[in-house]
């Protein structure tokens, strides 16, 4: 079932490579711009090359930053994947459930990020908030504002909350997308549960799940507002992801050049490893897909 | 090898069925024999598919009982019941290959390795699939995909019928034939009872022994593809089968004629027998292809008039008026056409008799 | 999987989903003051008067539905363009074409915060700052190639026999399309459209830097809601329980599109 080889379909994907460039490559560009030049103020400029390049790839503090985010882009795979599998696959299909699980799902993916931080930092106070007395009331000493490891918890346990609903509603979509003759076929070759799953379910999952990956892996690893309004970085810089570090950094002293630098490097980190994955995703079912 | 038997079987896809219409499959009695190679023909909606579906358990009929040789299956889940289903389009296993594919079935009930290969290689030699076992399924054309499929249910042992939902739908239409060929040498050498639902009359009847057509949920006649053309049981059936199909004009039996249109076509002893003892409706159902023109007069001709010809290159349609009534002949390329007034014979042993319907003489 | 292990565990993950939820609802109905005094499981003296502030305030209903507006431009326009390119991805090799669909997700990777000033300078020099439209041209640089991946993915779910078998009995391109092939996919089409909404509604950045007055969104007057006595809780919750109402109908009417599925019969 190989692809038809036809060059006219450059017509089909114009429109798409309009509208995206437009707002894409001029952007690009400007940034690229600034990131090699120091800027005093409007028309004073003066070329610097690589400095801010250099500059950004040796500050220590920007290492730890990024190994913190891989940490974290780690943790949320781990979790948000195979949970977002498991509750599409227990979502009911027909009836009543249907809609009520499809509307509750959406529910923590419509709130606005900085609001999300927001209910959450008087969610897990500890005098205030519901999960932080519970918590507090079952004898646990709880504070995210004090201990890094709390703060981690909470924060991963935030994002998990946020985005699980994402991979689940995308792994629904697929599963339900798959024609119920796969499935009674694989009843009348008696095939059992899990072997109904490692070779109906996963192999059409694939697309969608490589979407999911992918989708997560870069939302998490630019995340911004909803730990930063939660921990503000902190405690100390226990939580400070990347992206709250360059924004740390550039608003600290307002200089163009190195941030556009540092957003270039950010940007290549995040394509890099995307394109790893992607390319991992591939090869998976070790037949090419394109 | 079994013996199918739908014993009242009857469906319907809502929770409460409020009308006749909502029911798809009405009071099916019927009786697959074993081995017999059988067509389920009927249009869109008549209920082959889910007919189909009730034999293979996919579906649990709302009422009846489904028998196989004797035993009485309606409540064993499809996985239990030894049959075998190929559908509408291709279903293989992607990440597998051809090999693990048609070795599936049997390795999901756990035969040992060194039987499923020697059944896998069998198989694949009666289908033409043995230099490609080696390859991904994904990989393949629609029809070997199909073959495939087909495979998956001739490695199993214990299977005792196929059924068959429209199988060559997506499949190219140069090869259609040469599927169809292969699933009659399949039939010959394996003597399973298959089932193949289809509503293009050209497959059903090139392909199975009996044809059963369907209409509206229920069967309207089962028989040889000659029988189902001679002497069709049903309205349905004489207008379905044949292209263009059976005309049908009312009549009055009048004496030893009908009477169509101020027209006397003599009837067969037979046909007049029945019309006797006949109530209601009386409808003279003639097939084009016995129909015959001619310029001169003749006895026990109608006169007519040629509304239209279509010329489909070894024959031709022709539409003829008779009084009010249109009807369409088909007469081969080589005959004269009469344009205009004409005179219409009907052979009286071609002529068929129907009332309410249903075939009386 | 049996069916109790399988609903109590549903049953325990959407318990766990709601429960921020209702927080959220809880201090929407309370005062400040009340918030932050004391814990209460569930209002004590539930009152509307943050939602009366928001319908009432001017501002805040209109960033509503500026909001509304914008979001549904985006969508539509999202999915228009997206819908043919994904076909030409999934059927298609053509020149470039593993490069174009990865470039085009590569529109999502970079940190937003740098790159506003050159989108702020460019819709400028178009005269396009202030307008809904900008603001739906904007996230089509995430949503677009986000709609191409989903469509793509689902599209190549259906078999090309599909296609060929379309062509064979003389549908025309638009027309086979149109009546045959948006249907089998319309489970990722509603999935589709529903993140395009969800993800031009809650962002944020970009609608704030092109908006001043006339298309301001409902996130950016949400963030003025810091007072010279810190953030106004109750009223910033009242306006995340209202956030969730256009998204949640969106979702409820494409409920179908993605729970069907498609039967691949009687084609």
């Amino acid at each position: 079932m190989d692809k038809w080889e036809d060059n006219r379909a450059w017509f089909l994907v114009l429109p798409v490579f309009v509208v995206v460039a437009f707002s894409a490559i001029i952007p690009l560009m400007t940034v690229v711009n600034y990131s090699v030049q120091d800027i005093f103020g409007p028309g004073q400029r003066v070329f610097v090359g690589t400095e801010w390049f250099a500059d950004a790839l040796s500050d220590r503090r920007l290492h730890e930053a990024l190994w913190r985010q891989f940490l974290f882009s780690g943790l949320v795979l781990v979790i948000e994947i195979p949970l977002g599998v498991l509750i599409a696959l227990a979502m009911p299909k027909r009836g009543l459930g249907v809609p009520f699980s499809l509307v509750l799902l959406a529910l923590p993916l419509l709130i606005p990020w900085n609001v999300i931080g927001t209910i959450w930092i008087i969610f897990t106070r500890p005098d205030i908030g519901l999960l932080g007395v519970t918590i507090n009331g079952l004898g646990i000493p709880f504070d995210h504002t004090a201990s890094p490891l709390d703060a981690w918890i909470t924060v991963v346990a935030m994002e998990v909350w946020h985005w699980t609903p994402l991979v689940a509603l995308l792994a629904y979509a697929g599963l339900r997308a798959i024609p119920e003759a796969y499935f009674q076929a694989a009843r009348i070759d008696g095939a059992s549960a899990w072997a109904t799953f490692r070779y109906v379910l996963l192999p059409k999952l694939r697309g969608v799940l490589t979407i999911a990956i992918l989708l997560r892996f870069m939302d998490s690893f630019l995340i911004y507002a909803e730990p930063f309004v939660l921990t503000g970085g902190g405690p100390g810089n226990a939580t400070t992801f990347l992206s709250i570090h360059l924004v740390k950094m550039a608003v600290g002293q307002f200089d163009l050049g190195p941030a556009a630098a540092f957003s270039l490097i950010y940007f290549l980190i995040v394509l890099l490893f995307s394109w790893l994955f992607y390319q991992a995703l591939q090869n998976v079912g070790q037949g090419e897909r394109r | 090898m079994a013996r199918i038997a739908l014993e009242q079987v009857a469906h319907a896809y809502a929770e409460h069925p409020r009308s006749d219409a909502e029911w798809a499959l009405k009071d099916l009695d019927q009786v697959w024999e074993d081995g017999g190679a059988y067509a389920l023909l009927g249009p869109s909606g008549c209920g082959k598919t889910t007919l189909l579906n009730v034999i293979s358990g996919l579906i649990a009929p709302r009422r009846g009982r489904i028998l196989f040789d004797g035993r009485d299956v309606t409540g064993l889940r499809t996985e239990q019941r030894n049959i075998a289903q190929v559908f509408q389009f291709p279903v293989v296993y992607d990440t597998m290959t051809v090999f693990d594919n048609l070795a599936f079935p049997l390795r999901n009930r756990r035969i040992d390795e060194t039987r499923v290969r020697s059944r896998v290689a069998e198989v694949a030699e009666m289908l033409d699939l043995a230099e490609v076992l080696g390859r991904r399924a994904r990989r393949l054309t629609a029809d070997a995909k199909q073959k495939i499929s087909l495979g998956r249910g001739l490695v199993r042992e214990d299977v005792a019928a196929i059924l068959f939902d429209e199988p060559l739908t997506v499949i190219d239409p140069g090869l259609k034939w040469q599927l169809r060929r292969k699933l009659k040498e399949v039939h010959k050498r394996r003597r399973l009872t298959l089932i193949y639902v289809t509503h293009d009359q050209n497959e059903a009847l090139t392909f199975a022994d009996r044809v059963a057509v369907m209409n509206e949920g229920r069967v309207l006649q089962v028989g040889t593809p000659q029988a189902l053309f001679e002497r069709p049981a049903h309205r349905f059936v004489g207008y379905f089968i044949g292209s263009p199909g059976m005309n049908f004009v009312p009549c009055v039996v009048e004496g030893d004629a009908a009477l169509v249109a101020g027209a006397r076509l003599p009837l067969a002893e037979e046909a007049l027998a029945a019309a006797r003892v006949a109530t209601g409706r009386i409808e003279l159902g003639v097939r084009p292809e016995h129909l015959r023109l001619a310029v001169e007069p003749a006895k026990g001709a109608a006169e007519v008039t040629v509304r239209a010809v279509e010329d489909l290159g070894t024959y031709r349609i022709v539409t003829i008026a008779l009084g009010e009534h249109v009807l369409k002949a088909k007469l081969a390329a080589d005959r004269p056409v009469p344009a205009g007034a004409a005179y219409l014979s009907v052979p009286p042993a071609a002529a068929r008799l129907y009332a309410g319907g249903r075939l009386i003489g | 999987m049996t069916r109790v292990l399988r609903l109590g565990g549903l049953g325990l993950y959407y318990g766990l989903l709601l429960l921020p939820i209702y927080w959220m609802l809880n201090m929407s109905l309370r005062s400040n003051a009340d918030i932050m005094g004391a814990f209460s499981l569930y209002p004590t003296d539930p009152n509307l008067a943050n939602y009366v502030k928001i319908f009432t305030d001017e501002v805040w209903y209109s960033g509503y539905i500026n909001s509304i507006i914008y979001v549904s431009l985006n969508t539509v326009i999202s999915l228009t363009v997206a819908l043919p390119a994904a076909y030409a991805f999934s059927r298609y090799r053509f020149l470039g074409d593993k490069h174009m669909f990865f470039w085009l997700l590569t529109n999502r990777m970079a940190p937003p915060a740098v790159f506003l000033l050159p989108f702020f300078q460019l819709y400028s020099t178009l005269g396009l700052i202030d307008t809904h439209i900008a603001v739906a041209l904007a996230h089509t640089l995430f949503n677009v190639p986000l709609a191409v991946w989903i469509l793509e993915g689902f599209m190549s779910g259906v078999p090309r026999e599909i296609d060929e078998m379309a062509y064979i009995d003389g549908y025309s391109f638009p027309r086979f399309f149109a009546t045959v092939f948006v249907p089998l996919v319309r489970t990722g089409i509603g999935v589709t459209a529903f993140f395009c909404f969800m993800f031009s509604w809650v962002e944020l950045l970009l609608a704030r830097t092109l908006t001043t007055t006339d298309a301001k969104p409902i996130a950016a007057t949400m963030t003025r809601t810091v007072s010279a006595m810190g953030l106004d809780w109750g009223l910033l919750a009242a306006a995340g329980v209202l956030t969730i109402v256009p998204g949640a109908l969106v979702i409820w009417f494409v409920r179908n599109y993605i729970a069907k599925g498609f039967a691949l019969g009687r084609v």
